[in-house]
């Protein structure tokens, strides 16, 4: 075995890289970059869905007809090769059916995470490598060095959350080009190359719901389970039509037509699918300051001790420093301050507080939540 | 580079490129009464009667169109109109399941929006349309069918159909026929009299002319609903100011490409015999795909289809694309999904083997050098493709 530091990272060397093209400014900079970085690129975009729309709906899409040829057009400004990979079946088995199961036993997934590390970082990636690449390359606002997942510079872009999933096996064969730039500095860099996309509007909707209304998408797919609405007296303040209507912390479209005693709003608290039951009650009851979660992937090795660090709980926001201890049957989580609105269902990601950027240590899934 | 997708488009015949480059220097509008425009229209008379030498036409029957997409719909929207408005009792359309999609989708329209309904003749293993299955689906809705089109040659696996035996019945129960000929023409003899078809589709692009002209080969007696109306051009059946250059180089690729048919048919089937041969050796589970070798007459002569079981098509074209090898997987859908092919699915191939399947199409600069490349790829490329899709299977 070679030494750590022998190894050349991919970043370091020249490789052959599949550049993973959603269609977005992002990903076509990023491309480009591996490009300039003297690596031989090949983009891919991957067909999501069953059925693309032709144009973007709603906010934004991505595996429309619109995305698939602006990639494509991106890829041939570039001139790399370009290709498009199906992966709707996978993608509907490993992403969209999963999340619609969380919702349903509710709790509240994150897709996006979920198709980094079962489609993007695991199916393409796998098959890349038996084509003969050597690393995927995505427009992730993340760093990666030294085996290292850093934030990204851009602190309102960075994405380092939703790549805390994935394996050190999985990392090494990732290449994250835009971990360094600010989003501003992307864009400009994607009009001076003459790409399509510079002026294309993020995305930040769920892209297999490019409506939105993720309430809508779930009602067609998981059958009414109506039940009671609790609050923490056990009073029973309202009806609704199924947990999964619900995410830990939600405050609007509770449908309580009868307003608190105290006169204060109403927050999700937790949701009991078995009996259907939504219980509901004033903001400070949903502070957490503990916390279980089950599968943790450490990108260090698993700490014996007690590991300092800092927790983050959704991908934007709930960072709190705590205390994590790894049992048998995953990891305790003790928050140092309450954080509100923490939903079992999200992952827990573990930073080591860093000026150069926190680095990712690991990772895990909210299991339970207590006060 | 090893071009080996001919049948999508071919490279311009040197004399087509002249003829045309030449001729774009020049105005003239066929239908003017000025010098300008009798010098354009003896151009396209004469280009006219140049291709309906070479296919057995009457100059008069030469419908000229932008292709084999115009052409197809022309034919069987046109055809199936005009037979509905002699007889309303006629709403049915007789399409063979390998059918490219212009006319599958051409189809699919009248079902859709003009009340007609459509019956898809299916196909044998090899891709063709038995004359008992026409037969059959006509004798069961006697009266009833407007308009048949099966196909001359397959895109996609080079099978050849009995096109004059097929008119034949087609005629018995006094149905009009079409058939798609852009494969044919040019590569296996066809003679639009004997063939006894009252419409024929071709297209430059596939013989060594340019993109953009065609001609729909239509008997005098033939009736034919237009579908574009404006100026009254080739006998009022498809209207639009006639394009010079691309008719004289659409003829002067039509002459040279029937022309050289016996050289290049000889050329070609053994070149394409070696590619089959060799790809086999290479990987002894490939499976040729369409009409034997040994039934030369029925299979187009460049035609190599081959599946390779526990492959994905595209992961081959990939691979195949990055060592300079340029062939197709067959369709994909407008997002740019590789999807299996129906004419594969139509000859009963399933869903994992009509994925792993790659077309090889040969044409007039092919060389043995382009065989050697593949034949030195295939092997290496196959693994590499089984172990990506044993791995998706995996992961």
């Amino acid at each position: 075995m070679l030494e750590h530091s022998e190894v050349l990272t991919c970043a370091e060397r020249t490789v052959r890289v599949l550049a993973a093209m959603s269609g977005g400014v992002d990903s076509a900079v990023a491309a480009a970059r591996l490009r300039d970085a003297g690596h031989e690129v090949t983009g891919v975009h991957l067909a999501l869905s069953a059925k693309p729309a032709t144009m973007r709906e709603g906010a934004r899409g991505c595996c429309s007809v619109e995305d698939s040829r602006d990639a494509r057009r991106c890829a041939d400004v570039l001139d790399i090769p370009f290709y498009v990979w199906d992966l709707a079946t996978r993608f509907r088995d490993d992403v969209v059916e999963p999340f619609v199961a969380e919702y349903a036993a509710g709790r509240t997934p994150n897709p996006c995470l979920r198709c980094n590390e079962k489609i993007k970082f695991s199916a393409v990636l796998e098959r890349a490598r038996a084509l003969g690449f050597d690393a995927v390359g995505t427009g992730h606002y993340a760093r990666l060095e030294d085996g290292l997942l850093r934030r990204a510079v851009d602190p309102d872009k960075d994405q380092s959350y939703v790549l805390g999933v994935l394996r050190p096996d999985q990392l090494e064969g990732a290449l994250f080009p835009l971990g360094d730039s600010p989003k501003a500095q992307v864009r400009a860099e994607a009009a001076e190359r003459g790409l399509v996309v510079a002026e294309k509007p993020d995305s930040h909707d769920i892209c297999f719901i490019p409506s939105g209304d993720t309430q809508a998408f779930l009602a067609e797919r998981i059958d009414e389970a109506p039940g009671e609405m609790v609050d923490p007296s056990g009073a029973v303040v309202g009806h609704h039509r199924g947990v999964h209507d619900f995410t830990v912390g939600q405050r609007h479209g509770l449908g309580i037509a009868r307003p608190a005693p105290d006169g204060r709003p109403r927050y999700v608290l937790g949701l009991e699918p078995v009996s259907r039951t939504v219980r509901v009650g004033p903001a400070e009851e949903l502070d957490v300051t503990e916390l279980t979660a089950s599968d943790p992937v450490w990108l260090v090795e698993p700490p014996v001790g007690p590991l300092a660090c800092a927790v983050q709980v959704r991908a934007h926001g709930g960072l709190v420093a705590a205390t994590v201890r790894v049992g048998d049957d995953g990891v305790d989580v003790v928050l140092e301050q309450p954080l509100r609105g923490v939903a079992p269902g999200q992952a827990a990601v573990f930073y080591r507080p860093d000026a150069d950027g926190d680095v990712v240590l690991g990772s895990a899934t909210i299991a339970t939540t207590s006060r | 580079m090893t071009y080996l997708d001919h049948a999508a488009t071919t490279p311009m015949l040197p004399e087509a490129a002249a003829t045309l480059t030449e001729a774009l220097g020049r105005v003239g509008n066929a239908s003017s009464l000025h010098s300008a425009g009798r010098r354009a229209r003896r151009a396209i008379e004469e280009s006219r009667e140049s291709i309906a030498e070479a296919v057995g036409a009457l100059p008069s029957e030469v419908v000229l169109a932008t292709g084999g997409t115009e052409a197809d719909n022309l034919a069987v929207k046109g055809l199936y109109w005009a037979r509905r408005a002699a007889d309303p009792r006629r709403t049915r359309v007789l399409v063979s399941a390998a059918e490219h999609h212009a006319v599958l989708d051409a189809g699919e329209w009248l079902a859709e929006h003009e009340g007609a309904t459509l019956d898809v003749l299916g196909v044998d293993a090899t891709g063709r349309v038995d004359v008992a299955t026409l037969r059959e689906a006509l004798a069961a809705h006697p009266g009833e069918v407007a308009v048949v089109s099966v196909m001359w040659a397959n895109n996609e696996v080079g099978t050849v159909n009995d096109v004059r035996a097929l008119a034949e019945v087609a005629h018995e129960y006094g149905v009009p026929f079409h058939t798609d000929a852009v494969q044919a023409v040019g590569a296996v003899p066809v003679d639009f009299a004997a063939s006894g078809v009252d419409a024929l589709s071709l297209t430059g692009h596939k013989l060594g002319g340019p993109v953009g002209a065609g001609a729909l080969l239509l008997r005098r007696d033939a009736a034919c609903t237009p579908l574009l109306h404006g100026g009254g051009q080739e006998r009022d059946v498809r209207s639009g100011t006639l394009d010079v250059p691309g008719v004289m180089s659409l003829a002067t690729a039509v002459r040279a490409a029937v022309g050289d048919i016996e050289r290049r048919t000889a050329t070609l089937t053994a070149l394409r015999d070696d590619l089959v041969a060799r790809v086999v050796a290479e990987v002894p589970d490939a499976r040729l795909n369409g009409v034997p070798l040994d039934r030369p007459g029925e299979r187009l002569p460049g035609n190599a289809h081959l599946s390779f079981p526990g492959c994905e098509g595209d992961s081959l074209l990939m691979l195949l694309d990055a060592r300079g090898i340029e062939c197709s997987t067959g369709s994909a859908c407008t997002a740019g999904v590789a999807r299996p092919s129906h004419v594969l699915l139509a000859m009963g191939l399933d869903d994992d083997l009509a994925r792993g399947s790659l077309r090889f199409s040969l044409g007039h600069n092919s060389t043995a050098a382009d065989v050697d490349a593949v034949v030195e790829a295939i092997g290496p490329v196959v693994e590499r493709a089984r172990r990506a899709g044993d791995a998706l299977a995996r992961s």
